[in-house]
């Protein structure tokens, strides 16, 4: 199987002198094609600031960032868009949709900025909430839906450009436990498809569902 | 993204915030709207002064003094390279009234025949009185339009008689209609021989305006100096003792053009400055709104939203505003153009609609870039983290 992702001594550092932050200490990780990985560790262990690189939100202070093969600190601003556009898919612990934009509007966005045409961008968006089963939903705005359908929107958001990487930071954080249910059940189905999903929790029970786990402890893998 | 969608989007951040849109849109309107009717009043009241001085006619000269019957007839012999004509003029106020109804104090003005002959005052029905008339004294009137209504406010005032001061005229014209410039009613006049309003009103010698009518246009200033001369050596005083005016009202009324071209220039810099003040107003909410939708920003950087893509959405809000207010400025500048401001019937100038319409939107794009390029150059994890 070939990585997905690779970081060689992949460090963060916020600041300059005495008030330098060390929030990543020298990062070594793969994650390969299909892998279910769940990355835990207590709060300020850097496990954001990891989340955070790994979706090129933000870029390292030193060290190699591979992603599907590409060196993520060679990548221009607007390639770096497009990694984001086509290469991940990001579900966000508060959900992150659009306000006053339906949930089919939602979805179709990311489709928007990849520049796929109307029709086909509706058909994907459509078939996106269909399998996290909220195809009955599209016309609704976020403020009408509850927590775990907004999630559930999300989850169909970050899926619709068929994205090689899944990312989710603290997906279930504000959830309750059926819904919690209802959203690990869909990670798992995703991952027996053979998807690649990077989980960040606190939750060891989130945790147990991955195929493995990496404990993040003071900005190293412990 | 394409344009569409950018502009989709715009709108959907326009519409979202329904008031703060619509009072933004407001200050726009307005600036468009008053730089449109401020220098269509100005324009309107500058026409307004050109009609005046067409309707006075360019080649005449009006001397005030006191002179003569003699003086007058010997500056008529003259035979003056530019001068055309010289008529003369004497004029009271008298009452004058048709067997129906009086009239306090209007002008009556006593001429020759020429008087309708120089300048614009023509007669719109009946004739004019003749030369004869005026040899003979007749007691004949052509009166204004407004004084033959009032007379006579259900028949035709022509052949009538009215009684000016107590003797009986009859009425031979009516004069067209006149611009008034000045406090008096132009059309509320009464016309006669000069010879009769001299012997029944104002006494010989007394002729006080003199109307010369130079032979063209460009003859005016000669026959100006030609005139006062003349008068000079009648009169026996020179430039420094001679006790009569001479104007030329053209030229009077072109410094009073000018004057009303200034007044536009400056109404124009007025409306510029609210026009300013609403595109500083476009600034503020965008900025405003840059910072409500920090978040916002996030989202679409983290799904793959490219700067250009972002600055395009905030621009497009900046342009739709500006846009907007720009056209219901237009709409409303035209409505207001409808009516008179002032006693000025406002005259839009054509240039000032696209004029206002494109520095409005340059305006709202130009503020709207920099909150723009703040919500584009935010990287993401910033935006994202920001509440």
């Amino acid at each position: 199987m070939s990585a997905v992702l690779e970081l060689t001594d992949v460090q963060q550092v916020y600041g300059t002198g005495d008030a330098a932050v060390h929030a990543l200490r020298g990062i070594n990780l793969a994650v390969e094609q299909g892998d279910y990985v769940a990355i835990m560790g207590p709060s300020g262990s850097g496990k954001s600031t990891l989340m955070n690189l790994l979706g090129c939100l933000d870029v390292a202070s030193s060290g190699i960032y591979e992603l599907a093969g590409h060196d993520v600190a060679a990548l221009s601003e607007r390639e770096l868009a497009r990694v984001r556009n086509e290469e991940i898919g990001f579900i966000f612990q508060s959900f992150n949709l659009v306000n006053r934009m339906t949930a089919l509007g939602n979805v179709e966005l990311p489709l928007v900025y990849g520049g796929v045409r109307k029709r086909e961008r509706r058909e994907r968006a459509l078939e996106a909430l269909k399998s996290v089963g909220l195809e009955a939903r599209a016309n609704h705005e976020p403020q009408e839906l509850s927590g775990g359908q907004q999630q559930r929107v999300a989850i169909a958001r970050a899926l619709v450009t068929n994205p090689t990487l899944l990312l989710a930071d603290e997906p279930t954080g504000n959830l309750d436990s059926t819904s919690t249910e209802e959203i690990l059940s869909i990670f798992d189905e995703l991952s027996s498809q053979g998807r690649t999903i990077v989980i960040i929790t606190h939750e060891d029970d989130v945790a147990a569902r991955a195929k493995r786990t990496i404990h993040v402890r003071d900005g190293l893998i412990a | 993204m394409k344009l569409p969608d950018i502009l989709l989007s715009a709108l959907r951040g326009v519409t979202g915030n329904k008031l703060r849109s619509v009072l933004t849109l407001l200050g726009v309107l307005i600036g468009v709207a008053a730089v449109i009717l401020l220098l269509a009043v100005g324009n309107g009241s500058a026409q307004q002064v050109n009609n005046a001085i067409s309707s006075l006619g360019t080649n005449t000269l009006t001397v005030r003094g006191t002179f003569t019957n003699d003086q007058v007839e010997a500056l008529q012999r003259a035979e003056l390279g530019h001068v055309d004509g010289v008529v003369p003029q004497v004029s009271t106020n008298l009452t004058v009234a048709s067997p129906s109804s009086s009239e306090d104090s209007v002008s009556v003005v006593g001429t020759t025949e020429g008087y309708f002959t120089s300048g614009t005052t023509a007669v719109a029905s009946g004739d004019a009185f003749t030369a004869a008339d005026v040899t003979t004294a007749a007691k004949v009137a052509v009166i204004g339009q407004t004084l033959a209504s009032s007379l006579f406010p259900t028949g035709s005032a022509l052949g009538q008689s009215i009684s000016i001061d107590g003797s009986a005229y009859t009425v031979v014209g009516i004069l067209e209609s006149q611009d008034s410039t000045g406090f008096n009613d132009a059309n509320s006049v009464v016309i006669a021989p000069l010879t009769r309003v001299q012997r029944s009103f104002t006494g010989f010698g007394g002729i006080t305006t003199l109307t010369v009518e130079a032979t063209d246009a460009d003859a005016v200033s000669a026959a100006e100096a030609e005139i006062e001369i003349v008068l000079n050596q009648l009169q026996g005083t020179t430039t420094e003792t001679e006790d009569f005016s001479i104007t030329n009202q053209s030229s009077l009324l072109e410094t009073q053009a000018e004057s009303a071209d200034r007044f536009t220039v400056l109404l124009g810099v007025v409306a510029a400055i609210s026009l300013l003040v609403g595109g500083i107003g476009v600034t503020n909410v965008m900025l405003v709104t840059v910072t409500e939708r920090t978040r916002e920003i996030g989202i679409r950087k983290a799904l793959g939203a490219t700067r250009g893509a972002i600055l395009g959405q905030f621009l497009a809000e900046a342009a739709i505003l500006t846009l907007a207010g720009g056209v219901l400025g237009v709409v409303a500048a035209l409505i207001g153009a409808q009516y008179e401001i002032y006693g000025t019937q406002p005259v839009v100038l054509d240039y000032s609609i696209p004029l206002a319409l494109g520095v409005s939107v340059a305006i709202g794009v130009f503020f709207g870039v920099y909150p723009a390029a703040r919500a584009a150059n935010m990287r993401p994890i910033q935006a994202l983290r920001s509440i």
